[in-house]
């Protein structure tokens, strides 16, 4: 039983411009084995949430904490994160040439296991997992993302996701530039991880279709840089019918 | 003084060839092939160096010879390589005897005599001989001077040059091959080493349907200055030249000059020629300029191109990495040996494949395996 504890959050951007505020006090407690979505219009912050969690250098914390089973999560480099359980799948992964997808999943795989997987079963899960993703085989041979359909790059994640097993996934908008096979396909990654490890998931989202496939148990409305609702299931109903007019009425 | 041989008049080709180092003016970094130079780089190579050594290697089929016992006909293009040529004291001579095909490679060890020291190395592949050599170029000496290759007809030669000297050399090396008709050539540049290297590789065609392949890696870092320029002269029919040099640069003031001049004459009908110079850009602080130069004087050729990249390891290719776990060191070494793997696999042995690739790991403060996927 892990817990992911977010409190009073408020992160910047760096820009050449100076530093702009995007986070503006973000709370939220996430525990293994539960699924919170988080919706939110386009630009409200969901993207810099996760960035944030998982540390990369663009933005800075100004103030608040994040901690993963009572450790400083700040403080850690965004390796250390990896390692200790945290994964982020990206909005739109990185491309990175000249690296093999292979290479690249065994050197990540090893990082984060502290020892390398035995090359036999290695093959067979790796083979398996891409199976399940209904990814060509191929694509263990390509370099990372490049080149991939936007659809092709959010099944290499979820492949990460499945192989890396953390406490706690980020996905950030996994669902956008999916047609609604990739989406099932994806979805059943995610739900496949959830089982087998009783891992937390942090569900970034713009739509609720993929809430048809993945169940979350809580939904949070997050506008202008933080939290301004919390409901069960339905409130992703809600939203689907009203958008979000309503709150960023309200918090503008 | 033997009288200058005046080649024609191309953009391309050296204009002057000469052994007498007074048939070339001193430069004066205005030039095009010294504009890249670093001011007072190199300078101690325009006259002859008093006390200097030369390089000298042992070996089975290697004859360490007189250099006025030398019979070939290469002439220098530059001052230093006939300042070179003119002071060096001994020519190291390979031979591979026609129709001799050896599947370990020949590995030429080079030793300098003295803390600077003049090369001359001439490699001979003789007629349908097939063959490895991996030169080792001194790391102890500055070096001035020439690799000369005859590739025989139907040959195929492989010759990769490593230099990975200390760190304060500065080292000038021209290199030529001749390639016979129907012959392979892959000529494999490794620079790693050195303050300031500067590398001249060329290749021209003895008969139809030769193939050229040059390949080459280079790792500079802070404050290293390397120039690779090239030149492949396609004065035959029909035979193919393909040129692939990647470059990694990290640190501050690490500089890297590629050039590569293609010339297709007149009568070089039908041949194929690509060339193509590719640059990574590890760190802020590294400048990388590539030059590729295609000039045509036949339109009637199968094909011909060039490409040039610089790219950069980017925060955000760094952080993805990280992000799955992998520290910045390992991901540096991944995207390195990834960029690198395709020529370096190249090189027709398992061993000095990875003894390469280790050497460049070593530079990258990591140690870097080819391949990877091994238990
Ligand atoms: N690197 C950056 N430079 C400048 N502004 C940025 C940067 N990153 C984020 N922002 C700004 O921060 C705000 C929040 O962006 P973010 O990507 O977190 O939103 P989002 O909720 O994920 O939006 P979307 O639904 O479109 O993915 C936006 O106004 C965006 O323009
Ligand atoms: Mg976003």
């Amino acid at each position: 039983m892990s817990q992911l504890v977010i409190t009073d959050l408020h992160a910047s951007v760096i820009t050449d411009a100076g530093e702009r505020e995007i986070l503006r006090g973000v709370t939220l407690t996430l525990d293994s084995g539960r699924t919170h979505a988080i919706m939110g219009p386009n630009g409200s912050g969901k993207s810099t949430l996760a960035y944030v969690i998982a540390g990369h250098p663009k933005y800075v914390v100004t103030s608040g904490s994040i901690t993963l089973d009572g450790q400083d999560v700040l403080a850690m480099s965004v390796d250390e994160r990896a390692k200790a359980g945290l994964f982020l799948a990206m909005q739109y992964p990185v491309e990175v040439p000249g690296v093999s997808v292979s290479n690249f999943l065994r050197t990540s795989v090893t990082a984060v296991r502290g020892e390398a997987p035995k090359l036999r079963t290695w093959v067979k899960d790796m083979k398996t997992s891409m199976a399940e993703l209904q990814m060509d085989p191929a694509f263990a041979e390509r370099s990372v993302n490049e080149g991939f359909s936007g659809g092709e790059k959010k099944r290499h994640e979820i492949l990460q996701l499945g192989l890396l097993a953390p406490k706690f996934a980020i996905l950030d908008e996994t669902d956008s530039g999916l047609d609604v096979d990739a989406l099932r396909i994806v979805s059943e990654g995610v739900n496949r991880y959830r089982e087998a490890t009783d891992g937390g998931v942090l569900l970034i989202t713009h739509y609720t279709r993929i809430l048809r496939y993945i169940h979350p148990d809580v939904v949070h409305v997050f506008v202008g840089g933080r939290i301004v609702e919390t409901g069960g299931p339905e409130l992703a109903d809600v939203l689907e019918a009203e958008g979000y007019d309503r709150y960023v009425a309200a918090s503008a | 003084m033997t009288a200058p041989t005046l080649a024609p008049p191309t953009d391309l080709s050296p204009r002057v060839r000469s052994l007498s180092p007074e048939d070339f003016a001193t430069p004066s970094g205005r030039e095009e092939e010294w504009r890249f130079i670093p001011s007072g780089a190199f300078a101690q190579f325009m006259a002859p160096i008093v006390g200097a050594g030369y390089v000298t290697a042992s070996g089975a089929g290697v004859s360490v010879v007189p250099i006025g016992e030398l019979t070939s006909s290469w002439l220098p293009i530059d001052r230093p390589s006939a300042v070179a040529r003119a002071h060096v004291s001994h020519a190291i001579v390979l031979e591979v005897p026609a129709d001799h095909e050896s599947t370990e490679p020949i590995h030429l060890k080079l030793q300098g005599t003295s803390s600077i020291a003049y090369e001359h190395v001439e490699i001979r592949f003789g007629r349908f001989s097939k063959a490895t050599v991996i030169i080792e170029q001194p790391g102890e000496s500055a070096i001035c001077g020439s690799i000369v290759v005859t590739v025989g007809d139907g040959a195929t030669a492989t010759v990769v040059n490593v230099s990975d000297g200390q760190r304060t050399l500065e080292s000038l090396l021209t290199w030529h091959a001749d390639i016979g008709r129907d012959a392979h050539f892959n000529g494999t540049q490794v620079s790693l080493g050195g303050s300031r290297l500067r590398v001249l590789p060329s290749v021209s065609y003895l008969g139809t349907g030769g193939n050229a392949q040059l390949l080459g890696v280079f790792l500079a870092d802070e404050g290293q200055f390397m120039e690779h320029r090239l030149f492949v002269d396609h004065d035959r029919p029909n035979c193919t030249s393909n040129v692939v040099y990647k470059g990694a640069l990290s640190g501050e003031k690490s500089h890297t000059v590629w050039v590569g001049d293609v010339l297709v004459r007149r009568e070089a009908t039908g041949i194929d020629t690509y060339e193509i110079n590719r640059n990574l850009l590890l760190t802020d602080g590294a400048r990388a300029d590539s030059v590729p130069n295609l000039e045509l004087e036949t339109g009637d050729v199968a094909s011909a191109g060039h490409a040039s990249a610089t790219g950069r390891f980017d925060d955000d290719q760094l952080f993805y990495l990280q992000a799955r776990g992998i520290d910045e060191e390992t991901a540096r070494q991944l995207v390195v040996r990834g960029f690198f793997a395709d020529i370096v696999s190249r090189i027709p042995d398992a061993q000095w494949q990875a003894d390469i690739m280790g050497r460049i790991g070593a530079r990258l403060g990591v140690p870097v395996e080819i391949g990877g996927d091994d238990e």
